[in-house]
């Protein structure tokens, strides 16, 4: 603590002042330590009481016990705040007393909650767990953070902060208030003054309102919208609640500022999630781009090589349990190789002789989905199976108060554009993606080239079933994954290919992401249900005007 | 030689004659009792389960000693998640393996499909799963709860205890999702609730891209009153729903969802921590302490082979449907179904979370109503229940078409009987 005071900027030099300095400060620290350290004998018994009527199964019993301890700011309050949290505060069935214990399964190591001393061991039946329910952790976290602000990690206290403006009372205003000054870290301290600042809106000084309503012109939170609509809304009487004109007028002007924000940011959202939206369409349909876009074999069994590409993900995380965040960069590989390689088995055993028969294709290939999924029903588990979602990928990013991107939709965004990319460079920078396009275009002009087209023919499926792989390794992180899963992608994926026009990647893309936000933008005013039969209803009208699609295929090759 | 030959050929032809006779005799000689739960498709994952446990009590019952001196046999079909399939299948129970009694269905859309098939061929069928009311067949008894024992007791705890102001019910789009919000909305209106402060939406079933609803809901939520989401979405939507609500930031705390249609086996098997602090409203919680909920999980731990399989809510409900029909039989000594569903009413069978349930009028039964918080195991902490037992109402009090039903088969022999007309109806189809 002394080293500190060492680093406030503008310390005056001089061994006298220096001294008078250690000396204030000396007596500060005291006055702020004593409640801390020497805690007198009644407030210990009223901690005691108080932890004590914690074991009950009485929720408003609970809480009031919660209030008090708060109330008391007991050094110990933190450490039973924190075990409650954590659902280790147990209590003794036999004489109602409580324990902070390590939650173990048979026994548990005991702690006494007022001396923090150990208190032996206890067997887990003759203990009852106290639990909680949202409003009592609610509540809880604001007292524990209470405690992290004097924390010397500016985080922490961010934290804390943050948190107890999730539940601002007077009480925790005033520690708010009481901090503030001593507050180093300006993120902190800024975080403190907005936080006050709405606290002070309920001020009975009118130019500290007038002040507070300048100082949240530009903050977006939905709490300071609602206490200004608050303010300027008109009671029964006709008066408002906001006495005087010019802050009423200034809450308006701050209001209005704040809803065109808003209105910016909710546009940006939709679109967003249009874009994530088309996104997933496109990596559902873009492999079947090649094998239906580029060979022209109806392959009903895709949505099966998502499947199994999903499950890589997850037979991945089961073998390597203890990384769960590189699970999913692992299983991408994983994905192309084993759905490509059932692809190229697809091709070599069933689809090769019915080249020129769509129908029986059809058939034939629905009939490998249903087996793929039967053999992933007997084998694994006819129930889903739990995909974790790495730690990189959950949450979202908060660019402000009104618009949050969720990262593993901005991810799944990023992933699309890079298997985009790649597949273009594969089709017009390798031989191999020459070769699949001279296949396409002439068949037999390319076989008189030299080209193989039997084993181009075996690649381009092989590529196009790996790219559904890798498909699935992204859709485990947004949907279930289960036998079904390919069954809710093929229809979509189909519908994407026709519309972009057969053959056609750039088609593909536009057409994937165009869809998803036409769906999305109708979503709000007529609902998921309706939002999907409008783009189908859409999508039907256009195929029967422009039957080959957003870019149908130029030149001979088209016209055959 | 050759004489002795014919002999001992005759002799073994004889015996196996007489062994299929006995055994053609012992089959007259038990109670069968029809399983009429998917076994394939969707609802399998649900479905399967219910038949596991009626075979358990089977079993259990065989070892002591049967019914009425016989033993009772299980004829199990699987109508595959498909509607039709599952009127043809109660159709083949009744008529070809004439059963005594049915346990079966999971969706209301299947126990609508089956209920002229019981009524015509007068069966008896047990529905063990909670649902949206407006029925009451002579031929059936409901042992799962109806919206006054699980959706209203909810609302309430939300409205008194939470103080929650305003409502989002978001839920899958078929007839049991919109019929319960129908009642919900009626209900919070008759409590004071503004059309503003209800907020109403349907996705298609398998919905798995929430990212505009829960953008909706997280606004909806911010108007400075407390908010809460009532989830009638089903199955597998529910995974990405609450992953889109961990994604997006809202939490328990803030913005509470109670659903009606996720328990522990639906929390088995996938990553809890977006779940933590939601609710769930049930009749039973397989954490609830209780001896007799002890001994049931322990049998069913044993009788699976899977010390983690978990029990759940209509489990619960088959075991109180198995054990009164058991002493509906034994009361009138034999299993025809109109004596077995007079003696029927008043039977009392014990909760697994204690106290009795009783079989009313109505066909339906009297349940305690919990509410559970999800742990991070799965598991439920209970975090309110009901003082009493609620008796289910077959006839919601707060639809306008419904209010003047009511159900009676012991004074007024009607599942359909308006009280204002004074007219019985017979059950509609639909």
């Amino acid at each position: 603590m002394a080293e500190k005071a060492i680093e406030i900027p503008g310390a005056i030099p001089g061994s006298f002042f220096t001294f008078w300095r250690w000396v204030l400060l000396a007596l500060l620290l005291s006055f702020a330590a004593l409640p801390r350290v020497a805690v007198s004998a009644e407030k210990d018994a009223e901690f005691a009481t108080a932890v004590g009527s914690l074991a009950t199964s009485n929720f408003p019993d609970k809480a009031a016990a919660v209030a008090a301890l708060t109330e008391l700011r007991h050094p110990n309050g933190r450490a039973v705040f924190a075990a409650l949290l954590d659902n280790k505060l147990y209590f003794r069935n036999a004489d109602n007393k409580v324990f902070i214990t390590d939650g173990g399964e048979a026994t548990l190591a005991l702690t006494d909650p007022l001396t923090l001393a150990t208190a032996g061991n206890g067997a887990a039946e003759d203990f009852s767990r106290i639990t909680t329910n949202n409003s009592l952790r609610k509540a809880l976290r604001g007292a524990v953070a209470s405690f992290a602000l004097s924390d010397p990690d500016p985080a922490v206290r961010l934290g804390a902060v943050r948190e107890m403006l999730r539940s601002l009372d007077d009480d925790s205003a005033a520690l708010l208030r009481a901090r503030v000054a001593e507050e180093k870290d300006a993120a902190v301290r800024q975080a403190m003054q907005d936080g006050l600042a709405l606290a002070d809106l309920e001020s009975s000084e009118t130019a500290t309102r007038l002040a507070a309503v300048r100082a949240l012109k530009d903050s977006l939170s939905p709490d300071v919208y609602n206490r200004l609509t608050v303010m300027v809304t008109a009671n029964a009487d006709g008066s408002f609640p906001e006495t005087d004109e010019i802050v009423r007028t200034e809450a308006r002007e701050v209001m209005s500022s704040i809803e065109a924000s808003r209105r910016v940011y909710s546009t940006i959202e939709t679109l967003f999630f249009g874009l994530s939206l088309g996104s997933v369409l496109v990596l559902a349909a873009i492999g079947l781009a090649i094998t239906f876009g580029v060979m022209g074999v109806i392959n009903m069994a895709h949505g099966e090589l998502m499947m199994l590409g999903a499950y890589c993900t997850y037979f991945v995380q089961q073998m390597f349990p203890e990384s769960i965040g590189a699970s999913v960069l692992i299983a991408i590989p994983v994905a192309f190789v084993v759905s490509g390689a059932v692809g190229v088995a697809i091709e070599r055993g069933i689809v090769q002789f019915l080249y020129g028969r769509p129908l029986e294709t059809l058939l034939a290939t629905f009939g490998v989905s249903l087996i793929l999924q039967q053999i992933v029903r007997d084998r694994v588990s006819p129930n889903n199976v739990p995909v974790e979602t790495p730690q990189w990928m959950a949450g979202s990013w908060q660019f402000n108060e009104a618009l949050s991107l969720t990262y593993n939709r901005i991810y799944v965004l990023l992933f699309m554009v890079l298997v985009f990319v790649v597949l273009q460079l594969v089709l017009k920078k390798t031989s191999l993606g020459l070769k699949v396009r001279a296949v396409a275009q002439n068949r037999n002009m390319a076989r008189a080239m030299g080209v193989r087209t039997q084993w181009v023919d075996a690649m381009t499926f092989g590529l196009g079933s790996g790219i559904a792989g890798v498909a699935g390794v992204a859709f485990s992180q947004l949907t279930n994954v289960g036998p079904n899963l390919g069954q809710q992608y093929i229809i979509d994926s189909f519908m994407v290919v026709v519309f972009g026009g057969v053959g056609n990647l750039w088609g593909t893309l536009i057409g994937g992401m165009s869809l998803g936000v036409v769906n999305k933008v109708l979503e709000p005013w007529a609902g998921a249900v309706l939002a999907k039969i409008f783009v189908l209803i859409a999508l039907i009208l256009f195929i029967q005007r422009r039957p080959r699609g957003l870019f149908p295929q130029k030149g001979r090759a088209a016209e055959s | 030689m050759a004489n002795m030959k014919f002999t001992r050929r005759l002799a073994v032809l004889g015996a196996a004659i007489a062994m299929t006779m006995g055994a053609a005799a012992q089959a007259a000689d038990t109670i069968k009792v029809g399983v009429l739960h998917s076994l394939s498709g969707t609802m399998a994952i649900s479905e399967t389960t219910l038949k596991d446990t009626v075979l358990m009590m089977i079993e259990e019952q065989n070892k002591k000693g049967g019914l009425l001196g016989k033993k009772l046999e299980a004829v199990v079909v699987d109508p595959a998640s498909n509607w039709p399939l599952f009127a043809e299948k109660a159709e083949q129970l009744l008529v070809k393996d004439k059963v005594d009694v049915v346990f079966g269905c999971w969706t209301s859309v299947s126990r609508k499909s089956v209920l002229p098939v019981f009524e015509k061929n007068n069966g008896l069928l047990f529905y063990p799963v909670q649902y949206e009311g407006e029925e009451s067949s002579k031929n059936v008894f409901y042992t799962g709860a109806a919206p006054n024992q699980q959706a209203i007791p909810a609302v309430d705890y939300l409205m008194k205890d939470i103080g929650v102001k305003r409502w989002v019910l978001a839920g899958t789009d078929y007839v049991y999702p919109r019929t319960t919000n129908k009642i919900l909305e009626a209900y919070l209106k008759s409590k004071g609730v503004a059309e503003a402060d209800i907020m109403i939406n349907y996705t298609p079933f398998g919905h798995s891209d929430w990212q505009s609803i829960v953008a909706d809901i997280k606004k909806f939520g911010s108007a400075g009153k407390k908010t809460a989401v009532v989830s009638t979405i089903n199955g597998d939507a529910n995974v990405p729903f609450y992953k889109e609500l961990g994604n997006q930031k809202i939490s328990a705390e803030d913005i509470p969802v109670v659903a009606f249609s996720v328990g522990e086996e639906e929390l088995s098997g996938i990553d809890t921590k977006p779940l933590v602090g939601h609710l769930a409203a049930w009749n039973y919680f397989e954490s609830i302490q209780n001896p007799a909920n002890t001994a049931f999980t322990k049998a069913w731990k044993a009788y699976t082979k899977n010390p983690k399989r978990v029990t759940n809510d209509p489990m619960e409900a088959h075991v109180i449907g198995f054990n009164m029909w058991v002493k509906a039989v034994e009361k009138v000594k034999t299993t025809n179904v109109d004596k077995v569903i007079d003696a029927m009413i008043g039977i009392e069978a014990p909760n697994l979370t204690g106290g009795v349930a009783k079989m009313l009028p109505n066909h339906h039964l009297t349940k305690p109503v919990f509410i559970g918080e999800v742990r991070a195991d799965g598991q439920f902490d209970v975090v309110w229940k009901t003082t009493g037992l609620v008796p289910g109402d077959a006839w919601s009090d707060f639809l306008p078409g419904s209010k003047d039903i009511e159900a009676d088969w012991v004074t007024l022999k009607c599942g359909n009987y308006n009280t204002k007309t004074k007219a019985c109806s017979a059950q509609n189809y639909k």
